[in-house]
């Protein structure tokens, strides 16, 4: 399954996996069950010959890489008293409720337990009581993180909850065979130059590309792609500092989806929904010339465009730094080996194996000690045509701005992407009516 | 006192009557003949109960009182008193009616084209086939699908640029068809799927009662001159009747539950059925606002809803098939 082998932040992806993953489950019917807890519980038992070891168990959902990278075997291999178990739920959507109610009745959590950054701002300001404060654990430097992200995963009372593991600066995925075709530079430094420092520029390359495109390609993969990609480069999406919900009177909002809802009404999106069955058909079958990629959908991209898009694909700056997806560690209070635990998640969130994440599954560090290693700042990606990625990740990264969240963050960002937007682009409504259906969903959603 | 006790239990032989004046351990005995006889009986059906009360009533009571409360998945257990207004909000919550009305339609372009479809399988199946069992048990495989895997792959026969089923309209000179984003052409793609599951399932049901009327009844209707059709329709559909109205009720109860399909037809997006809700069900619409928007009091109260609905879907059926048993037994 090479597909599980994707480092995805984004809760959609998972879906899409987790769907491929029920119909490989269903068409063999073996194997699926061993290596993929169903309900994602708690119950990895101690087994034979583990008597006497710690067992750390750890709640991730998608394929969240630790494992797949080899951190979990080389930390039992310097820690022989320790056995690391895995529970993975394929979609955030099914791990987050769960994890909410074991955290409310104490029992059934893992010792470590991941969180979505769409999900940290809510766990951080209703369930801190219930974990650790991991900022005090030896081990921890607080300044080896980036800031913000560091900031992400403290509570307002200053308890450090959440130790962050990846982030996703945003680049652009292009394809040169593409951009050649349609008479525009296929140089990485010549095409971030482009559209550099404006998102309005990308969508006049946009049409530059459409005026020449070959037959049946689009510019972008998708119109919500790209609103995601311009809204995290925004202090403010959908919430202020007072944690009031501004969304719809907020200029930087309005403002990217205007871009976004531009590039479907000038018909250079490909009118795919992310991480469905056709946008990753349309990855095959070379549909788009570029796709606004964070470093973990480099891995995905490779999977889906295959063989075929090798030597094709490349990768420049995105127009403005931005952000999209990110994960943290927490350790709950309730588990039973809470020390371990914490040592564990400290030691996982090191620069060291931080990079070891990224060098292995592409997930870029948010430990910004990190990127001085070589193992980052030199890392090309060979299917990229060689892209120094590691460089190009690096740059983006420093120009995050501190995102202020909100606890319904991923609640409003699906629904402007999966409502507001997808009417925009698959049924033709006007950028209006697509915002207004947006708002109506998602005020009914907020709703308690 | 072994007398008194055994002249409240009518039932008990004449012979231990007798034996329970001779002494006390024969009393004890009889005792517990008595006790087995009259509780053992509930100690057999017990575990069903213990686990209905467990896993169903409770939940459900449990869910009632959720719903007249707004809870939080954050917190569970703060629960803040709101009476019926999840109930009374739902009257104007536009999503709401539109899953029901999305439930009612999905819920009829599946049933009705499923049944007949199946009533005609099983009256192919009756006649005398070579390899009947094979064609019988090919009849169930779709039912032995997992939802998952059958969804997944009729999104990939209806998917937009590179579906097969557009596939195929292109080949006939037909435009390609956005199947998930119409209202019709997405119910119709998600009742597919409940039909294909569902079909040969219900045509086995069909069969099993078709085997079951006597032989005598199409000798005579032969006699009479009646064509294979008149057959159909004068004796095997009515003597069906029982049958029909049992798989209307099952395939009506699955109908208002119906979740997997469309959930899994809309792929990765997750609970809101299309970019207009234009396949969110009644299942749907409880599930996200559960476990996506985490308001668990607003969700009981539209499992509640869905409740009731089923109840009123219940005393129809049986006010239908009062009426039918008595309009049998005039004719009869």
């Amino acid at each position: 399954m090479q597909i599980k082998l994707v480092r995805r932040t984004r809760s959609k992806s998972a879906v899409a996996l987790s769907a491929t993953a029920a119909l490989l489950c269903g068409a063999l019917l073996s194997g699926c069950a061993s290596d993929d807890p169903a309900g994602g519980g708690s119950t990895g038992g101690t087994g034979a010959g583990q008597k006497g070891k710690t067992v750390l168990k750890v709640g991730v959902f998608g394929a969240f890489g630790m494992k797949e990278a080899g951190l979990f075997d080389a930390y039992m291999k310097a820690n022989p008293n320790v056995v690391i178990e895995q529970n993975s739920i394929e979609r955030n959507e099914n791990y987050y409720p769960q994890l909410l109610n074991h955290l409310t009745s104490g029992s059934g959590l893992s010792d470590i337990q991941a969180v979505e950054v769409n999900n940290i701002a809510e766990i951080t300001a209703t369930q801190s009581a219930k974990l650790m404060d991991l900022g005090k654990v030896q081990g921890v430097t607080k300044d080896a993180f980036l800031p913000w992200k560091w900031a992400q995963g403290t509570s307002k009372d200053g308890k450090t909850v959440g130790l962050g593991t990846d982030v996703g600066p945003m680049g652009i995925c292009y394809r040169k065979d593409l951009f050649q075709k349609a008479g525009l530079p296929t140089e990485r430094a010549a095409v971030g130059k482009l559209w550099a420092g404006d998102w309005k520029k990308y969508l006049e390359v946009g049409k530059q590309y459409k005026a020449k495109a070959p037959d049946g390609t689009k510019f972008l993969d998708s119109a919500s792609g790209l609103l995601a990609a311009v809204m995290g480069g925004n202090e403010k999406r959908f919430y202020d500092a007072d944690g009031k919900v501004i969304y719809k009177s907020n200029p930087a909002v309005k403002e990217a989806w205007a871009v976004a809802a531009e590039s479907a009404t000038a018909g250079l999106s490909a009118k795919h929904q992310q991480f469905q069955k056709g946008w990753d058909q349309g990855f095959a079958n070379g549909q788009f010339a570029t796709v606004s990629c964070p470093p973990w959908m480099l891995g995905y991209i490779q999977d889906k465009a295959g063989a075929a898009g090798k030597g094709k694909w490349d990768v420049a700056p995105a127009p403005k730094p931005s952000n999209w997806g990110g994960a943290f560690l927490t350790v709950p209070e309730a588990g039973k080996n809470k020390a371990e635990a914490a040592k564990l998640a400290a030691w996982l969130t090191a620069p060291a194996q931080q990079a070891t994440l990224f060098a292995k599954r592409g997930s870029f560090p948010s430990a910004q000690t990190a990127y001085a290693d070589p193992v980052v700042s030199g890392a090309k990606h060979e299917y990229f045509g060689g892209a120094p990625i590691g460089e190009i990740f690096s740059a983006a990264a420093k120009g995050v701005p501190v995102q202020i969240l909100g606890p319904k963050d991923l609640v409003i960002n699906t629904n402007m992407a999966d409502i507001g937007m997808l009417q925009v682009d698959q049924k033709g409504k006007s950028p209006e009516d697509g915002w207004n259906a947006a708002v109506k969903a998602i005020d009914n959603a907020l709703d308690q | 006192m072994s007398s008194v006790s055994s002249e409240s239990v009518p039932a008990a032989p004449a012979g231990e009557e007798t034996a329970g004046k001779e002494g006390v351990r024969s009393g004890w005995r009889s005792r517990r003949h008595r006790w087995d006889v009259k509780f053992s009986p509930y100690a057999f059906v017990a575990p069903f109960f213990v686990f209905f009360l467990a896993f169903g009533l409770f939940p459900l009571l449990y869910t009632g009182w959720a719903s007249l409360h707004q809870v939080e998945l954050t917190a569970p257990t703060d629960m803040n008193w709101v009476g019926f207004r999840n109930f009374s909000r739902l009257m104007s919550d536009e999503f709401f009616w539109n899953a029901l009305r999305n439930t009612v339609t999905i819920g009829l372009l599946s049933t009705v084209p499923q049944l007949l479809i199946a009533l005609g399988i099983a009256h192919l199946l009756n006649f005398k086939l070579r390899g009947s069992s094979f064609f019988r048990v090919a009849a169930l495989t779709p039912y032995a699908t997992s939802v998952a895997a059958a969804t997944l792959v009729f999104v990939l026969l209806f998917g937009r640029d590179y579906g097969m089923i557009n596939w195929a309209l292109g080949a006939v000179g037909l435009d390609p068809v956005d199947w998930q984003n119409g209202t019709w052409t997405s119910q119709l793609a998600v009742s597919t799927i409940v039909i294909w599951r569902w079909t040969g399932y219900n045509a086995l049901i069909y069969l099993a009662a078709m085997q079951a009327i006597p032989h005598d009844l199409y000798e005579s209707a032969e006699l009479d001159g009646a064509s294979r059709w008149q057959q159909f329709r004068h004796v095997t559909i009515p003597s069906l009747r029982p049958t029909i109205l049992f798989t209307v009720v099952v395939s009506t109860i699955g109908a208002t539950q119906l979740f997997g399909e469309p959930l899994l037809f809309s792929g990765s997006a997750g609970a809101t059925g299309g970019s207009e809700h234009q396949f969110q069900t009644l299942g749907l619409y409880l599930y996200e606002q559960g476990w996506v928007n985490l308001h668990l009091g607003r969700a009981s109260a539209i499992a509640w809803t869905m409740f009731l609905i089923l109840l009123l879907i219940g005393l129809v059926n049986w006010l239908i098939s009062r009426r039918l048993a008595k309009s049998a037994e005039g004719r009869g």
